[in-house]
Protein backbone atom coordinates (compact mmCIF):
# COMPACT_ATOMS: atom_id res chain seq x y z
CA UNK A 1 0.00 0.00 0.00
CA UNK A 2 0.99 3.64 -0.52
CA UNK A 3 0.76 6.33 2.13
CA UNK A 4 1.34 10.05 2.23
CA UNK A 5 3.00 11.07 5.49
CA UNK A 6 2.83 14.70 6.54
CA UNK A 7 5.38 14.88 9.34
CA UNK A 8 6.36 17.69 11.71
CA UNK A 9 10.04 18.47 11.13
CA UNK A 10 11.90 20.55 13.70
CA UNK A 11 15.70 20.60 13.84
CA UNK A 12 15.97 21.47 17.53
CA UNK A 13 14.10 23.15 20.36
CA UNK A 14 14.88 26.66 19.10
CA UNK A 15 13.83 25.88 15.52
CA UNK A 16 10.32 26.95 14.56
CA UNK A 17 9.48 23.71 12.79
CA UNK A 18 7.16 22.97 9.88
CA UNK A 19 5.35 20.10 8.18
CA UNK A 20 6.99 18.17 5.36
CA UNK A 21 5.19 15.66 3.14
CA UNK A 22 6.67 12.32 2.14
CA UNK A 23 5.21 9.69 -0.15
CA UNK A 24 5.94 6.19 1.14
CA UNK A 25 5.50 3.38 -1.42
CA UNK A 26 5.44 -0.33 -0.66
CA UNK A 27 4.07 -0.08 2.85
CA UNK A 28 3.42 -3.57 4.15
CA UNK A 29 0.04 -3.66 5.94
CA UNK A 30 1.63 -5.85 8.65
CA UNK A 31 4.20 -3.18 9.49
CA UNK A 32 3.85 -1.10 12.62
CA UNK A 33 3.70 2.68 12.39
CA UNK A 34 7.29 2.87 13.64
CA UNK A 35 8.47 0.33 11.07
CA UNK A 36 6.81 2.47 8.42
CA UNK A 37 8.89 5.40 9.69
CA UNK A 38 11.99 3.15 9.63
CA UNK A 39 11.33 2.47 5.94
CA UNK A 40 10.89 6.18 5.28
CA UNK A 41 14.10 6.97 7.18
CA UNK A 42 16.08 4.41 5.10
CA UNK A 43 15.07 6.23 1.94
CA UNK A 44 15.78 9.61 3.51
CA UNK A 45 19.29 8.45 4.53
CA UNK A 46 19.87 7.11 1.00
CA UNK A 47 18.89 10.49 -0.39
CA UNK A 48 21.25 12.19 2.07
CA UNK A 49 18.44 13.83 4.01
CA UNK A 50 18.00 14.03 7.77
CA UNK A 51 15.93 11.05 8.99
CA UNK A 52 12.79 11.67 11.06
CA UNK A 53 13.57 11.55 14.79
CA UNK A 54 11.11 9.63 16.96
CA UNK A 55 11.39 7.94 20.33
CA UNK A 56 11.15 4.16 20.62
CA UNK A 57 12.53 1.37 22.73
CA UNK A 58 10.75 -1.94 23.35
CA UNK A 59 8.36 -1.78 20.38
CA UNK A 60 5.97 -4.07 22.22
CA UNK A 61 3.78 -1.42 23.83
CA UNK A 62 5.10 -1.54 27.38
CA UNK A 63 8.01 0.89 27.71
CA UNK A 64 6.22 4.20 27.12
CA UNK A 65 8.92 5.66 24.88
CA UNK A 66 7.00 6.05 21.65
CA UNK A 67 4.04 8.19 20.89
CA UNK A 68 2.88 10.99 18.60
CA UNK A 69 -0.34 12.30 17.16
CA UNK A 70 -1.73 10.63 14.03
CA UNK A 71 -4.46 12.69 12.35
CA UNK A 72 -5.24 14.50 15.59
CA UNK A 73 -5.46 11.43 17.83
CA UNK A 74 -2.74 10.47 20.32
CA UNK A 75 -1.23 7.07 19.31
CA UNK A 76 -3.53 6.93 16.29
CA UNK A 77 -7.05 5.67 15.73
CA UNK A 78 -6.85 2.27 17.46
CA UNK A 79 -7.91 2.23 21.11
CA UNK A 80 -5.49 0.88 23.74
CA UNK A 81 -2.63 0.76 21.23
CA UNK A 82 0.73 2.52 21.20
CA UNK A 83 2.16 3.65 17.83
CA UNK A 84 4.70 0.78 17.92
CA UNK A 85 1.82 -1.71 18.07
CA UNK A 86 -0.35 0.09 15.55
CA UNK A 87 -0.24 -1.86 12.29
CA UNK A 88 -0.63 -0.15 8.95
CA UNK A 89 -3.60 -2.33 7.94
CA UNK A 90 -5.78 0.05 9.96
CA UNK A 91 -5.18 2.73 7.32
CA UNK A 92 -6.50 2.93 3.77
CA UNK A 93 -4.30 2.73 0.70
CA UNK A 94 -3.36 6.24 -0.39
CA UNK A 95 -4.43 7.83 2.90
CA UNK A 96 -2.66 10.92 4.22
CA UNK A 97 -1.40 10.65 7.82
CA UNK A 98 -0.47 13.79 9.74
CA UNK A 99 2.20 13.00 12.35
CA UNK A 100 2.70 15.63 15.03
CA UNK A 101 4.57 15.54 18.34
CA UNK A 102 2.81 15.85 21.73
CA UNK A 103 2.20 19.55 22.26
CA UNK A 104 2.32 20.92 25.79
CA UNK A 105 4.27 23.59 27.61
CA UNK A 106 5.49 20.94 30.05
CA UNK A 107 6.72 18.80 27.12
CA UNK A 108 9.10 21.14 25.25
CA UNK A 109 9.99 19.93 21.76
CA UNK A 110 13.47 18.48 21.21
CA UNK A 111 13.50 17.30 17.60
CA UNK A 112 10.87 16.28 15.04
CA UNK A 113 8.50 13.95 16.91
CA UNK A 114 10.58 13.82 20.12
CA UNK A 115 9.60 15.93 23.14
CA UNK A 116 11.22 16.37 26.56
CA UNK A 117 9.01 14.45 28.99
CA UNK A 118 11.20 14.81 32.07
CA UNK A 119 8.40 16.73 33.79
CA UNK A 120 6.86 13.26 34.30
CA UNK A 121 10.11 12.03 35.88
CA UNK A 122 10.05 14.95 38.30
CA UNK A 123 6.44 14.19 39.29
CA UNK A 124 7.57 10.63 40.11
CA UNK A 125 10.62 11.96 41.94
CA UNK A 126 8.39 14.21 44.06
CA UNK A 127 6.47 11.30 45.57
CA UNK A 128 5.90 8.34 43.26
CA UNK A 129 7.73 5.86 45.43
CA UNK A 130 7.44 3.78 48.60
CA UNK A 131 10.24 4.22 51.15
CA UNK A 132 11.60 0.83 52.14
CA UNK A 133 14.27 0.14 54.75
CA UNK A 134 16.97 -2.02 53.25
CA UNK A 135 17.57 -5.54 54.49
CA UNK A 136 16.09 -8.88 53.61
CA UNK A 137 13.05 -8.72 51.40
CA UNK A 138 9.92 -9.67 53.36
CA UNK A 139 8.04 -12.83 52.45
CA UNK A 140 5.78 -12.36 49.45
CA UNK A 141 2.44 -12.90 51.16
CA UNK A 142 3.06 -11.62 54.69
CA UNK A 143 0.59 -8.80 54.07
CA UNK A 144 -2.64 -10.28 52.69
CA UNK A 145 -4.15 -8.13 49.94
CA UNK A 146 -7.58 -8.83 48.44
CA UNK A 147 -7.76 -9.79 44.80
CA UNK A 148 -10.01 -6.78 44.07
CA UNK A 149 -7.52 -4.37 45.57
CA UNK A 150 -4.59 -6.00 43.83
CA UNK A 151 -6.38 -5.84 40.46
CA UNK A 152 -7.37 -2.25 41.06
CA UNK A 153 -3.81 -1.25 41.91
CA UNK A 154 -2.53 -3.16 38.91
CA UNK A 155 -4.94 -1.33 36.58
CA UNK A 156 -3.45 1.98 37.72
CA UNK A 157 0.11 0.62 37.69
CA UNK A 158 -0.30 -0.27 34.01
CA UNK A 159 0.53 3.38 33.19
CA UNK A 160 3.65 3.47 31.03
CA UNK A 161 4.10 7.24 31.25
CA UNK A 162 3.96 7.80 27.48
CA UNK A 163 2.31 11.20 27.80
CA UNK A 164 -0.68 10.51 25.53
CA UNK A 165 -3.04 11.74 28.27
CA UNK A 166 -1.36 15.16 28.28
CA UNK A 167 -1.28 15.22 24.48
CA UNK A 168 -4.96 14.34 24.14
CA UNK A 169 -6.16 16.71 26.87
CA UNK A 170 -7.39 20.06 25.51
CA UNK A 171 -5.89 21.62 28.65
CA UNK A 172 -2.60 19.66 28.46
CA UNK A 173 -3.30 18.35 31.97
CA UNK A 174 -1.32 15.49 33.47
CA UNK A 175 -4.08 14.53 35.91
CA UNK A 176 -4.46 10.99 34.54
CA UNK A 177 -0.71 10.27 34.80
CA UNK A 178 -0.34 11.73 38.29
CA UNK A 179 -3.60 10.10 39.38
CA UNK A 180 -2.43 6.69 38.14
CA UNK A 181 0.86 6.98 40.02
CA UNK A 182 -0.86 8.16 43.22
CA UNK A 183 -3.54 5.44 42.97
CA UNK A 184 -1.42 2.40 42.34
CA UNK A 185 0.75 3.07 45.40
CA UNK A 186 -1.99 4.38 47.67
CA UNK A 187 -4.26 1.38 47.10
CA UNK A 188 -1.75 -1.04 48.63
CA UNK A 189 -0.86 -1.18 52.36
CA UNK A 190 2.84 -0.57 51.73
CA UNK A 191 2.05 2.68 49.97
CA UNK A 192 -0.61 3.93 52.37
CA UNK A 193 1.93 5.03 54.99
CA UNK A 194 3.12 7.87 52.76
CA UNK A 195 -0.26 8.51 51.11
CA UNK A 196 -0.75 12.08 52.37
CA UNK A 197 2.75 13.31 51.70
CA UNK A 198 2.76 11.62 48.31
CA UNK A 199 -0.45 13.35 47.22
CA UNK A 200 0.79 16.76 48.42
CA UNK A 201 4.22 16.41 46.80
CA UNK A 202 3.09 14.96 43.49
CA UNK A 203 0.20 17.41 43.08
CA UNK A 204 2.57 20.29 43.92
CA UNK A 205 5.09 19.12 41.35
CA UNK A 206 2.39 18.61 38.71
CA UNK A 207 1.29 22.22 39.29
CA UNK A 208 4.83 23.60 39.16
CA UNK A 209 5.49 21.90 35.83
CA UNK A 210 2.96 24.05 34.01
CA UNK A 211 0.41 21.44 33.01
CA UNK A 212 -3.19 22.58 32.63
CA UNK A 213 -6.01 21.54 34.93
CA UNK A 214 -8.42 18.63 34.65
CA UNK A 215 -11.92 19.43 33.39
CA UNK A 216 -13.04 15.77 33.61
CA UNK A 217 -13.93 15.51 29.94
CA UNK A 218 -12.25 12.11 29.53
CA UNK A 219 -10.16 12.56 26.36
CA UNK A 220 -7.14 11.23 28.29
CA UNK A 221 -8.63 7.86 29.14
CA UNK A 222 -9.81 7.49 25.52
CA UNK A 223 -6.27 8.06 24.25
CA UNK A 224 -4.50 6.05 26.96
CA UNK A 225 -2.88 2.93 25.47
CA UNK A 226 -3.29 1.23 28.86
CA UNK A 227 -6.93 2.38 29.34
CA UNK A 228 -6.26 3.94 32.74
CA UNK A 229 -9.73 4.84 34.10
CA UNK A 230 -10.78 8.38 35.09
CA UNK A 231 -11.28 7.03 38.59
CA UNK A 232 -7.58 7.57 39.32
CA UNK A 233 -8.13 11.33 39.00
CA UNK A 234 -10.90 11.20 41.60
CA UNK A 235 -8.55 9.17 43.83
CA UNK A 236 -5.83 11.80 43.43
CA UNK A 237 -8.26 14.60 44.29
CA UNK A 238 -9.51 12.70 47.33
CA UNK A 239 -6.00 12.01 48.61
CA UNK A 240 -5.03 15.63 48.00
CA UNK A 241 -8.15 16.97 49.74
CA UNK A 242 -7.66 14.70 52.75
CA UNK A 243 -3.96 15.51 53.01
CA UNK A 244 -4.64 19.25 52.69
CA UNK A 245 -7.12 19.18 55.56
CA UNK A 246 -4.54 17.77 57.99
CA UNK A 247 -1.61 19.61 59.52
CA UNK A 248 1.81 18.41 58.51
CA UNK A 249 5.24 18.41 60.05
CA UNK A 250 6.95 17.87 56.72
CA UNK A 251 7.15 20.57 54.11
CA UNK A 252 5.78 19.91 50.68
CA UNK A 253 8.76 19.07 48.54
CA UNK A 254 9.11 19.97 44.93
CA UNK A 255 11.81 19.00 42.51
CA UNK A 256 13.59 21.53 40.35
CA UNK A 257 14.93 20.67 36.93
CA UNK A 258 18.65 19.81 37.14
CA UNK A 259 19.40 20.43 33.51
CA UNK A 260 17.52 22.47 31.05
CA UNK A 261 17.92 20.95 27.61
CA UNK A 262 15.08 23.01 26.40
CA UNK A 263 16.75 26.37 27.11
CA UNK A 264 20.18 25.25 25.95
CA UNK A 265 22.03 25.49 29.26
CA UNK A 266 24.35 22.63 30.17
CA UNK A 267 24.49 20.93 33.56
CA UNK A 268 23.21 23.60 35.90
CA UNK A 269 23.13 21.98 39.30
CA UNK A 270 20.73 23.59 41.68
CA UNK A 271 21.98 23.43 45.30
CA UNK A 272 18.36 23.39 46.52
CA UNK A 273 17.27 20.80 44.01
CA UNK A 274 15.12 18.80 46.38
CA UNK A 275 14.30 21.38 49.03
CA UNK B 1 10.37 27.71 25.78
CA UNK B 2 13.39 29.19 27.54
CA UNK B 3 11.11 31.29 29.73
CA UNK B 4 9.18 28.26 30.97
CA UNK B 5 11.64 27.34 33.71
CA UNK B 6 11.97 30.92 34.94
CA UNK B 7 8.44 32.23 35.14
CA UNK B 8 6.93 29.09 36.62
CA UNK B 9 6.47 29.40 40.31
CA UNK B 10 9.03 27.15 41.88
CA UNK B 11 7.56 27.01 45.35
CA UNK B 12 4.95 24.41 46.15
CA UNK B 13 1.48 25.86 45.55
CA UNK B 14 -0.97 25.95 48.44
CA UNK B 15 -4.52 24.58 48.26
CA UNK B 16 -6.04 27.52 46.39
CA UNK B 17 -2.99 27.98 44.16
CA UNK B 18 -3.13 24.35 43.01
CA UNK B 19 -5.38 23.43 40.10
CA UNK B 20 -6.78 20.55 42.16
CA UNK B 21 -7.73 22.87 45.02
CA UNK B 22 -9.48 25.29 42.66
CA UNK B 23 -11.42 22.41 41.12
CA UNK B 24 -12.54 21.27 44.58
CA UNK B 25 -13.76 24.84 45.22
CA UNK B 26 -15.58 24.74 41.87
CA UNK B 27 -17.20 21.41 42.78
CA UNK B 28 -18.43 22.69 46.16
CA UNK B 29 -19.69 26.03 44.82
CA UNK B 30 -21.28 24.25 41.87
CA UNK B 31 -23.09 21.95 44.28
CA UNK B 32 -24.41 24.93 46.29
CA UNK B 33 -25.73 26.49 43.07
CA UNK B 34 -27.30 23.15 42.10
CA UNK B 35 -29.15 23.04 45.44
CA UNK B 36 -30.39 26.57 44.75
CA UNK B 37 -31.63 25.47 41.32
CA UNK B 38 -33.78 22.75 42.94
CA UNK B 39 -35.26 25.11 45.52
CA UNK B 40 -35.83 27.86 42.97
CA UNK B 41 -37.62 25.48 40.61
CA UNK B 42 -39.90 24.12 43.35
CA UNK B 43 -40.84 27.69 44.28
CA UNK B 44 -41.34 28.74 40.66
CA UNK B 45 -43.67 25.85 39.94
CA UNK B 46 -46.12 27.46 42.40
CA UNK B 47 -46.93 29.80 39.51
CA UNK B 48 -49.29 27.03 38.36
CA UNK B 49 -51.14 27.26 41.69
CA UNK B 50 -52.43 30.72 40.79
CA UNK B 51 -51.50 34.34 41.56
CA UNK B 52 -52.41 34.24 45.25
CA UNK B 53 -50.28 31.31 46.31
CA UNK B 54 -47.39 32.34 44.04
CA UNK B 55 -47.34 35.92 45.36
CA UNK B 56 -47.62 34.82 48.98
CA UNK B 57 -44.68 32.45 48.40
CA UNK B 58 -42.66 35.38 47.04
CA UNK B 59 -43.68 37.43 50.08
CA UNK B 60 -42.67 34.55 52.37
CA UNK B 61 -39.14 34.58 50.90
CA UNK B 62 -38.87 38.20 52.06
CA UNK B 63 -40.04 37.50 55.64
CA UNK B 64 -36.72 38.63 57.08
CA UNK B 65 -34.40 41.00 55.31
CA UNK B 66 -31.28 39.85 57.15
CA UNK B 67 -31.85 36.16 56.47
CA UNK B 68 -32.63 36.93 52.84
CA UNK B 69 -29.32 38.73 52.42
CA UNK B 70 -27.41 35.96 54.20
CA UNK B 71 -28.86 33.45 51.72
CA UNK B 72 -28.16 35.80 48.82
CA UNK B 73 -24.59 36.36 50.05
CA UNK B 74 -23.90 32.64 50.09
CA UNK B 75 -25.11 32.38 46.50
CA UNK B 76 -23.14 35.45 45.37
CA UNK B 77 -19.94 34.18 47.02
CA UNK B 78 -20.47 30.77 45.40
CA UNK B 79 -20.95 32.36 41.97
CA UNK B 80 -17.92 34.63 42.39
CA UNK B 81 -15.62 31.83 43.57
CA UNK B 82 -16.87 29.54 40.79
CA UNK B 83 -16.07 32.19 38.19
CA UNK B 84 -12.71 33.29 39.64
CA UNK B 85 -11.52 29.67 39.74
CA UNK B 86 -12.72 29.06 36.16
CA UNK B 87 -11.06 32.17 34.77
CA UNK B 88 -7.76 31.48 36.52
CA UNK B 89 -7.79 27.85 35.38
CA UNK B 90 -8.72 28.85 31.82
CA UNK B 91 -5.79 31.28 31.68
CA UNK B 92 -3.49 28.55 32.92
CA UNK B 93 -4.87 26.05 30.40
CA UNK B 94 -4.28 28.49 27.57
CA UNK B 95 -0.62 28.76 28.62
CA UNK B 96 -0.29 24.99 29.04
CA UNK B 97 -0.31 24.49 25.25
CA UNK B 98 1.53 27.42 23.64
CA UNK B 99 1.71 25.73 20.20
CA UNK B 100 -1.54 24.14 19.14
CA UNK B 101 -2.17 21.08 16.99
CA UNK B 102 -2.73 21.39 13.28
CA UNK B 103 -5.33 18.69 13.67
CA UNK B 104 -7.07 17.54 16.86
CA UNK B 105 -9.95 15.12 17.10
CA UNK B 106 -12.16 14.61 20.16
CA UNK B 107 -12.67 10.88 20.63
CA UNK B 108 -14.03 10.36 24.11
CA UNK B 109 -15.72 13.52 25.45
CA UNK B 110 -19.28 14.79 25.43
CA UNK B 111 -20.38 17.91 23.56
CA UNK B 112 -21.53 19.40 26.87
CA UNK B 113 -18.14 18.94 28.51
CA UNK B 114 -16.28 20.62 25.66
CA UNK B 115 -18.58 23.65 25.64
CA UNK B 116 -18.48 24.52 29.36
CA UNK B 117 -16.52 27.70 28.58
CA UNK B 118 -19.40 28.78 26.30
CA UNK B 119 -22.39 27.65 28.34
CA UNK B 120 -20.98 29.19 31.54
CA UNK B 121 -20.65 32.85 30.41
CA UNK B 122 -23.97 32.74 28.53
CA UNK B 123 -25.72 31.44 31.66
CA UNK B 124 -24.03 34.25 33.65
CA UNK B 125 -25.38 36.84 31.19
CA UNK B 126 -28.79 35.19 31.55
CA UNK B 127 -28.65 35.33 35.37
CA UNK B 128 -27.84 39.06 35.26
CA UNK B 129 -30.70 39.70 32.83
CA UNK B 130 -33.02 37.53 34.94
CA UNK B 131 -32.20 39.47 38.13
CA UNK B 132 -32.67 42.81 36.38
CA UNK B 133 -35.99 41.69 34.96
CA UNK B 134 -37.69 39.96 37.89
CA UNK B 135 -35.83 41.01 41.04
CA UNK B 136 -34.82 44.62 40.39
CA UNK B 137 -37.38 45.30 37.68
CA UNK B 138 -35.11 47.70 35.82
CA UNK B 139 -35.49 45.84 32.53
CA UNK B 140 -39.05 44.73 32.04
CA UNK B 141 -40.11 44.78 28.41
CA UNK B 142 -43.81 44.52 27.75
CA UNK B 143 -45.53 46.15 30.70
CA UNK B 144 -44.83 47.91 33.96
CA UNK B 145 -42.96 46.05 36.70
CA UNK B 146 -45.12 45.91 39.84
CA UNK B 147 -43.03 45.18 42.97
CA UNK B 148 -44.72 42.43 44.99
CA UNK B 149 -47.01 41.24 42.19
CA UNK B 150 -44.63 38.52 41.04
CA UNK B 151 -47.31 36.62 39.13
CA UNK B 152 -48.14 39.66 37.03
CA UNK B 153 -44.46 40.36 36.38
CA UNK B 154 -43.75 36.78 35.29
CA UNK B 155 -46.73 36.42 32.99
CA UNK B 156 -46.43 39.81 31.31
CA UNK B 157 -42.65 39.40 31.08
CA UNK B 158 -42.86 36.08 29.26
CA UNK B 159 -45.62 37.31 26.93
CA UNK B 160 -42.83 39.11 25.07
CA UNK B 161 -41.74 36.40 22.65
CA UNK B 162 -38.04 37.27 22.50
CA UNK B 163 -37.75 37.31 26.31
CA UNK B 164 -39.18 33.78 26.41
CA UNK B 165 -36.94 32.67 23.54
CA UNK B 166 -33.85 34.02 25.30
CA UNK B 167 -34.89 32.26 28.54
CA UNK B 168 -35.45 28.95 26.76
CA UNK B 169 -32.09 29.08 24.94
CA UNK B 170 -30.16 30.12 28.06
CA UNK B 171 -31.85 27.43 30.16
CA UNK B 172 -31.01 24.73 27.62
CA UNK B 173 -27.38 25.85 27.84
CA UNK B 174 -27.66 25.68 31.64
CA UNK B 175 -28.86 22.10 31.09
CA UNK B 176 -25.71 21.35 29.09
CA UNK B 177 -23.64 22.91 31.86
CA UNK B 178 -25.38 20.70 34.42
CA UNK B 179 -25.11 17.58 32.29
CA UNK B 180 -21.32 17.76 32.63
CA UNK B 181 -21.06 19.64 35.94
CA UNK B 182 -23.32 17.35 37.95
CA UNK B 183 -21.13 14.28 37.47
CA UNK B 184 -17.87 16.18 37.15
CA UNK B 185 -18.25 17.58 40.69
CA UNK B 186 -17.85 14.09 42.15
CA UNK B 187 -14.67 13.64 40.17
CA UNK B 188 -13.22 17.03 41.18
CA UNK B 189 -14.19 16.69 44.84
CA UNK B 190 -12.55 13.29 44.85
CA UNK B 191 -15.12 10.51 45.15
CA UNK B 192 -13.47 7.48 43.54
CA UNK B 193 -15.88 5.33 41.54
CA UNK B 194 -15.76 2.26 39.37
CA UNK B 195 -16.40 2.52 35.62
CA UNK B 196 -20.03 1.28 35.84
CA UNK B 197 -20.60 3.82 38.62
CA UNK B 198 -19.10 6.56 36.47
CA UNK B 199 -21.49 5.68 33.63
CA UNK B 200 -24.40 5.66 36.09
CA UNK B 201 -23.34 9.08 37.43
CA UNK B 202 -23.30 10.47 33.89
CA UNK B 203 -26.77 9.03 33.21
CA UNK B 204 -28.12 10.52 36.43
CA UNK B 205 -26.55 13.88 35.63
CA UNK B 206 -28.39 13.84 32.29
CA UNK B 207 -31.71 12.80 33.84
CA UNK B 208 -31.52 15.43 36.60
CA UNK B 209 -30.47 18.15 34.14
CA UNK B 210 -33.37 17.30 31.80
CA UNK B 211 -35.92 17.28 34.65
CA UNK B 212 -34.70 20.59 36.07
CA UNK B 213 -34.56 22.38 32.74
CA UNK B 214 -37.91 20.96 31.59
CA UNK B 215 -39.44 22.33 34.80
CA UNK B 216 -37.98 25.78 34.27
CA UNK B 217 -38.77 25.97 30.56
CA UNK B 218 -42.36 24.90 31.11
CA UNK B 219 -43.13 28.35 32.59
CA UNK B 220 -42.31 30.58 29.57
CA UNK B 221 -43.87 27.95 27.28
CA UNK B 222 -47.07 27.91 29.36
CA UNK B 223 -47.24 31.72 29.15
CA UNK B 224 -46.61 31.74 25.39
CA UNK B 225 -49.28 29.07 24.77
CA UNK B 226 -51.76 30.95 26.96
CA UNK B 227 -51.93 28.33 29.73
CA UNK B 228 -50.86 30.98 32.24
CA UNK B 229 -52.60 34.33 31.93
Amino acid sequence: MKLKLKIWRQRNSSDKGKFASYAVENVNPEMSMLECLDVLNETLIERGEEPVAFEHDCREGICGSCGFMINGVAHGPERATTVCQLTMRHFKDGQELVLEPWRARAFPPLKDLVVDRRSFDRIIEAGGYVSVSTGNAPDGNTIPIGKDTADHAMDAAACIGCGACVAACPNASSALFTGAKISHLGLLPQGQIEQDQRALNMVAQMNIEGFGNCTNIGECTGACPKEIPLEVIATMNRDYRRASSKSHKNHVRSVRPMTEWSNGSKLDIDPHATS
Amino acid sequence: MSASAIDLQQRAPNFWQSTNGKKIVMAVTGFILFLFLIGHLLGNLLVYAGPERFNSYAEFLHFDGTLLWIARSILIIAVVLHIIATVQLAVRNKKARPVGYSRKKAINSSYASRTMYWSGPIVLAFVIFHLLEFTAGTIHPGTVFIPGDVYHNVVTGFQVWWVSAWYIIALILLGFHLRHGLWSMFQSFGVPHSLPRERANKRWALVVAVILIAGYISIPISVLTGLLK
